[in-house]
Parts: C-alpha cells; structure tokens; sequence
C-alpha cells in the first residue's frame, strides 16, 4: 500500500443521498485495509442547501478535510454544485458529474436563471471529465432513487478499491429490502466507463 | 473489531464503554447524534430534557445518585446550563459525569462561535478535547476515570469537524464491576450553602492544580520530537490540520486543554526554536503560555474568527497553495423550508401586515430569507418574547400593535415560557406566535414534551401549549390551520390590534416528521397553463415546488409550474393565485 491518499469530494443537493454513498465509499475503502477520513457538515444543509462530502484514505490521513485544491476526484451529483466545488480540486483532477440541473430558490423565483454551458466549463479545465445520467441508470436498474448508487458504481472504476469491498459495503449500508436494485445500480454505473 | 464512526457516535460509545447510566440532552447542531447514539445501547437511559440547564440537572441527580452519566449540549447550551455548572465543580461528583460542548467555529449552523474552553477555566473544570473519533471514544472514557479520581465534572469539547467527522475506532468492551448507584447523603458536599461551599473551593483549587501536575505524565498529552526548528502545541481537529500541512514539525499534542500542563510546555518549549500555538478561536491555549513567560506565536497568523483549514494554515505559514481552479460567480442555494411547510404561509402574512418581528432559533428562522423576509431580530434561544415585551416599553402606541414574537413549540418550552410569563406579568401589548409543528425539527426532528413520545420512543403525556398559555394567564390564545391564508390573516391582524398580550398557536404538523400518522401529503398540485396569465403572485411564498419557466430564452413571460414530485399539497399557492389556475392535478 503506497502513502499516497485519495482525495474525494461528493457535491450536490441536500436530500440527493450524497451522505449514503460517502458512507458506502468510506466502509469499503476500511473494509480495503485503509485508514478512512470524512467530513461533512449536517444542519442547516439539511434543508436544500449545497452539501460537500469530503472522504479521503490511504495508509495514514490527517486531516478529515480534503485540503484546498488537492481534491483527486470530484463527484457531483448537480451540475452546478459541481462547477462550485471544482477549486477544491488539484489541477488535472478527474471529475464525475450527475447531468441533472435543480433550480436553487432565486432560479426557481425567477430572479436569476440557471447558468449555461456548465459541462463546457468543466470541461475546459479538467480533460478528465464524465459526464453520466444517472436517473435514467437507476431507472434501468429498478429504482430512479438508486442515482446516487450508479454515481458511485461510475467513480468506483477510478478507485483501488476492488469490487468485492464495495459489494460488502453495500451489504452493510443499505437497507435489506433495496440491496438488489442497489447492486444493479452499482454495476450499471461501474460498467458504463 | 473495527468501525468508521462519527465523534458523536464514538463519544455515545465511549459513555457505554465507560459504564454509563444515564444520557441528558437538548438537541443542537454540531450536537445532536450524541444522544441519537447512546440510545441503540439498553444499558444507558438516554432522555431529551426540555433545555440545557434540566439536562445538566438531570446528569447531576444520577452523579449524585452514584451513577456515571452523560450530558451533551452545543456550545451556546453551555450558556443555559452554566448556572448548575458552576456551583457543580464545587459539588464535584459521586458517579462519575461528563459534559459534552459541541463548538462550531464557523457557524455552519450557529449564531456565534463562542469558545467553550473559557468555560472550562471559568468554572474550574477540566477538559478534554479530542482530535478524531478514536480519541472521541477514548477520552469520553477517560474523562469518566478523571471525574471520579479528581472528584469534579469533566468536560468534553467538541467542535463540528469532530462531530460530523468520521474514521476508523477500534471498538472495546463495556467496564463491569462498577459501585451500584443507591441513596448515600452527605450535605456537607452536596449542599452548597456558604459555608459549606466556602470548604469546598480552596479543595477545587488543589484539585486542578493536582491535575496539571499529573498532566504532564498522563498519555493524552503527546510530545512528538520531529524537526525542532519548528515546535507547535495544539489541540484538537487543528493537531490534524498542523500534521497535515507541517509533518515535519515537532509537535505538543494536548488531549487536556484545561488545566494545562505547565511543566511539559515548558520541557517542549525549550527544545524547539520557535513556538507556535495553533487553535482555533480564542487565544486560550496561547495567553496562558505567554503568562508563563514564554515568547509564542499564535494569533498573529492565525485568525481569531472562523475555523482553521489545512488552507488557511498554509497561508499561515506563508506555504505556496495549488494552483486550483479560481471559484465561479453562480446563483447561491441557501437552505430554504421545505415544500408544504406549515411556517410559510405565516410569514407570508406577517411580511403583509408589516409587522416587527422578534425571531427565535429553528428552521422558522429561515422566515428571514427572502421572499418571504419576515423576521427582525434573532439573538438566542426563547428570547423572542421577552425581546417583543421590551420593543413595546420604548416605541409608540401605533408601533406597539406591529410587534410579533414567532417562537417553536420546542424552543418555546425550552426557555421561551418564561418570556410569556413576563408578558403577562407585566402586561406587554405584543402577541406571540407558536409555531407549534410538533416536533424540534431544525436539529433532525426530535421528540420534545409537547409531541407525545421520548426519546426511547415511549408514548408519554403532551404538554398542551394552549392550557399551558392560559394557566400562564394569556386570555387570548388562538389556535388557528397555518396553511388557511385568509384565517391566519384574519387572527394575526386581529390579535396585533389587541392592547393586550395574546397569543396565536399554529397547528399543522413538520412535514418530515417521522410518524406516518402525523402528516399526511394532500393531492398533488398542478398549474393551469391556459388560466395561468404569469403574474408571479404564487412565487412570493418560495415554495420549492413551484418554478417560474420563462416562455422563451432571455422572456420576460412566462408561466409557473408546480413540481409534482416536491409538492405536497398543502394548498397554500392556491390560496394566492386570482386567476384560478392552481388546483389538484388531474
């Protein structure tokens, strides 16, 4: 095992199951052999405000916070929430985005209209980029809900965690009655890179 | 075996590990799961109190008892229960009690930062403050051996990085063999009038300085000799940051912030070349090794607002930063109520009504955001009323009638019944509204006196908050359905009119309250776009169900759309539209 730690950030929208999969991420990579880090903040967020998971592993990991611009893979599961947290990225950082747009309250008043050409932005500046439909997976796989799962599935191809890890952290984190869509869903997200 | 926990469940762990009877709380964020935790252990009774000060109170009577107890709280509950507390270090303890401070530097979900290690000082307390969740588990144990060996409660500072965190901790084993609890009395300790509490002070006294002298020896305080050009004492969630950003720097890593080990700083201090103090917030760590003598650097590089970020450290240490990408202007997306949220329409109506409006803490603070932008003054914990009942001493008789307190019914029962009392007492013209959802729904939704369960999920008596109101000698208390636009006008204009205090209670549930047969979603809505002339009057209450579509690119037309999947049918955007084209889908 090198001391190299990875660096992860799960973006999005209070509500979407971003601290499902940073749970599910951070048992398999213990499950790995790693030592695990994670942070995020609970609250207020809770109420449809922006929410970064930050998990990091490796042999040894310090801080819980993935330190400001080496973040190695940003995961997000709304476009702009996406393009938000892109400086907490190292440059030439790999990035996994959701291609789904929720409307922040000034959008949805009419105050302010969503931003364009998001995806051109990222792609811009980060050659890395992927860009998956995450609802439309989970739909194959049984259950829209199970986005988050695919999403997970698709960055798990970019991880030295093997699939036997992340099908145990599965076993353990979701509920008995959705493991098998949540599986599937898995398998759909790691299968389409 | 190993788990990844969070702090707060690693500190509920710790308190089972460490033979604990009894958990007290009044929820609040970074706070919370502590108690949400000990509850999965049968072992330990784990109860909410109605506040901080009852909580406290109720972790003292199982101290005294003989029983070890818990007793969690965020950092600004400290200020509600800091009256037992600092008669308590007097006391000291029977079984041994824990007090657990969740700071959050930052605010993520705070009104203000306040560091809890000043009152660990101020009420001759010691504490201990833990740097990942192992040390979460293992100190929480640890500060139940100090409690008893030194005879004094023991604090547990936390902050939201360590709360909400999570890593790897190694589980144990409960301890067994621990003295049963029963009655044993001995006032000379336990009674702290005058005289008895003058004996106990000089004892307190010896007691902390007895403790800084182990201190030096006990292994939650760690000096780790790396490169002696640069030596950094440090604490808690900023040891990481310091190892993080600095791995070659020497390090005194304190677990025991107070009282500080005096012979050991001095012992580090002299073999670094330059001392650095890191710590978030105050210069508390840092004043007390300057009043030693001893020349530090602390809060000139490292701000006493905020808290500290591996980032922010390195700009500290003038360290270069990775050329990462530079932040995009984008729309903001703050927290907002839910869709169908029984607030909304209140503070519609009181923005109409251009009232004055003292606010409380919980998600009705969101009532300040706009559009609805309907709250005035938010300072504390019940301090709605007592603040409405000072507006009417100084402003004028017209100005009187636009005074409103909004306050829940858990924050009302928390310390905002004392602030009616007042009003009344003391006949203050304001009215109040109790936002009554049934449940403390900012903090995650957790029971409270007036919803009927406990904790442990019991079925127990409800406060009935109008009875109370009344027998507090309110002669006006309405209850009036929140998501009925035109009766909440009605009665809120009504009762501001009224030269007398008066009270308005609202009655619809949270509409994420756990319990299926609380709150049930009505039809979903739709708009009808042949009626719909997009005059935005159903925008003004932001509903986040309810999106304004532009009829094409850069239009200033358009028409609204009701998100069929957030709506929950809760009538009120109906109620604003005057052209009949908002009803239930078909």
């Amino acid at each position: 095992m090198s001391n190299q730690i990875t660096n992860i950030l799960i973006v999005g929208v209070g509500g979407q199951g971003i601290l499902l999969a940073s749970e599910i991420l951070s048992e398999a990579a213990m499950l790995a052999g790693f030592d695990v880090k994670k942070s995020e903040i609970h609250g207020m967020s809770q109420r449809g405000g922006s929410v970064v998971s930050h998990v990091r592993y490796g042999s040894e990991v310090f801080s819980p916070i993935v330190p400001e611009g080496e973040g190695d893979i940003l995961f997000g599961f709304e476009l702009m929430e996406t393009v938000r947290s892109l400086p907490l990225l190292r440059p030439g950082g790999t990035v996994v985005a959701n291609d789904l747009q929720i409307s922040p309250p000034s959008v949805l008043m009419g105050l302010e209209t969503y931003p364009e050409r998001l995806s051109d932005r990222i792609k811009d500046r980060f050659a890395d980029f992927l860009m998956v439909d995450g609802q439309k997976m989970a739909a194959e796989a049984g259950n829209a809900k199970a986005a988050n799962t695919v999403l997970l599935g698709a960055v798990s191809k970019r991880l030295s965690i093997t699939e036997e890890f992340w099908m145990n952290a599965l076993e353990k984190m979701v509920p008995a009655k959705a493991l098998v869509v949540n599986k599937l869903a898995f398998k759909l997200g790691r299968e389409c890179l | 075996m190993k788990s990844i926990l969070s702090g707060n469940e690693a500190i509920a762990r710790g308190a089972y590990e460490a033979g604990c009877l009894v958990a007290s709380a009044y929820p609040g964020t970074p706070s919370t799961e502590i108690l949400e935790n000990t509850l999965q252990y049968d072992e330990i009774d784990s109860s909410w109190a109605p506040n901080e000060k009852v909580a406290l109170e109720v972790a003292i009577g199982a101290s005294f008892g003989g029983g070890r107890a818990l007793c969690t709280m965020k950092h600004v509950g400290v200020n509600v229960a800091a009256d037992p507390l600092f008669t308590l270090s007097y006391t000291g303890v029977r079984g041994g009690l824990v007090l657990v401070a969740a700071d959050d530097p930052e605010m993520h979900s705070s009104q203000n930062e306040q560091d809890s290690r000043n009152y660990a000082k101020f009420a001759k307390v010691p504490m201990l403050e833990p740097s990942d969740s192992g040390e979460c588990k293992e100190f929480t144990r640890l500060a139940f051996e100090l409690s008893e060996q030194y005879d004094t409660p023991v604090m547990l500072r936390s902050s939201t990085r360590i709360s909400h965190g999570k890593s790897v901790v190694e589980l144990g084993e409960r301890v067994t063999g621990l003295p049963m609890p029963k009655l044993e009395k001995n006032p000379a300790k336990l009674v702290m009038l005058p005289g008895n509490a003058r004996v106990r002070h000089p004892l307190i006294e010896q007691s902390l300085l007895d403790l800084a002298a182990a201190a030096a020896h006990l292994p939650f305080n760690r000096m780790e000799l790396r490169d002696t050009s640069i030596g950094i004492i440090t604490a808690g969630i900023c040891y990481q940051y310091v190892r993080e950003v600095l791995p070659q720097a020497s390090t005194l890593k304190l677990g025991l912030v107070h009282p500080l080990p005096h012979e050991l700083i001095r012992e580090f201090a002299a073999q670094v070349d330059v001392l650095y103090v890191i710590e978030e917030l105050d210069p508390f760590i840092e004043e007390q090794i300057k009043a030693m003598g001893i020349a530090v650097i602390g809060k000139e590089i490292i701000s006493l607002c905020g808290e500290l970020t591996p980032g922010r450290l390195r700009s500290a240490f003038k360290l270069p930063q990775p050329d990462a990408a530079a932040a995009e202007t984008l729309p903001g997306r703050p927290p907002n109520m839910c869709p169908g949220c029984p607030h909304r329409g209140v503070f519609f109506v009181l923005n109409q009504l251009k009232a004055y409006v003292t606010g409380d803490i919980g998600c009705y603070t969101l009532g300040f955001m706009p559009p609805l932008s309907a709250m005035d003054t938010c300072i504390c914990m019940g301090a709605s009323i007592g603040m409405a009942t000072g507006v009417t001493k100084v402003v004028s008789a017209e100005e009187k009638k636009k005074v409103v307190a909004v306050i829940g019914d858990s924050t009302f029962l928390h310390t905002g019944i004392n602030g009616l009392m007042d009003m009344v007492y003391n006949n203050a013209p304001a009215t109040v509204i109790i936002l009554d959802n049934s449940i403390t729904a900012m903090t995650g939704r957790q029971d409270n006196p007036a919803s009927g369960f406990t904790l442990m999920d019991a079925a127990t008596h409800a406060v009935d908050i109008p009875l109370l109101c009344t027998a507090l000698g309110v002669k006006h208390v309405r209850v009036i359905n929140p998501l009925d636009l035109k009766e909440t006008r009605t009665v809120i204009a009504e009762e501001m009119e009224r030269p007398e205090p008066s009270v308005i209670i609202t009655s619809k549930p949270c509409v994420l309250i756990k319990r299926d047969d609380v709150f049930t979603k009505g039809p979903v809505y739709a708009v009808d776009c042949d009626n719909c002339i997009g005059c935005r009057a159903c925008l003004k209450i932001g509903c986040p169900a309810i999106e304004w579509r532009p009829a094409g690119e850069g239009s200033k037309k358009g028409k609204a759309y009701i998100d069929p999947l957030l709506c929950t049918g809760c009538d009120v955007c109906r109620q604003l539209c005057g052209f009949d084209a908002i009803g239930s889908a078909k």
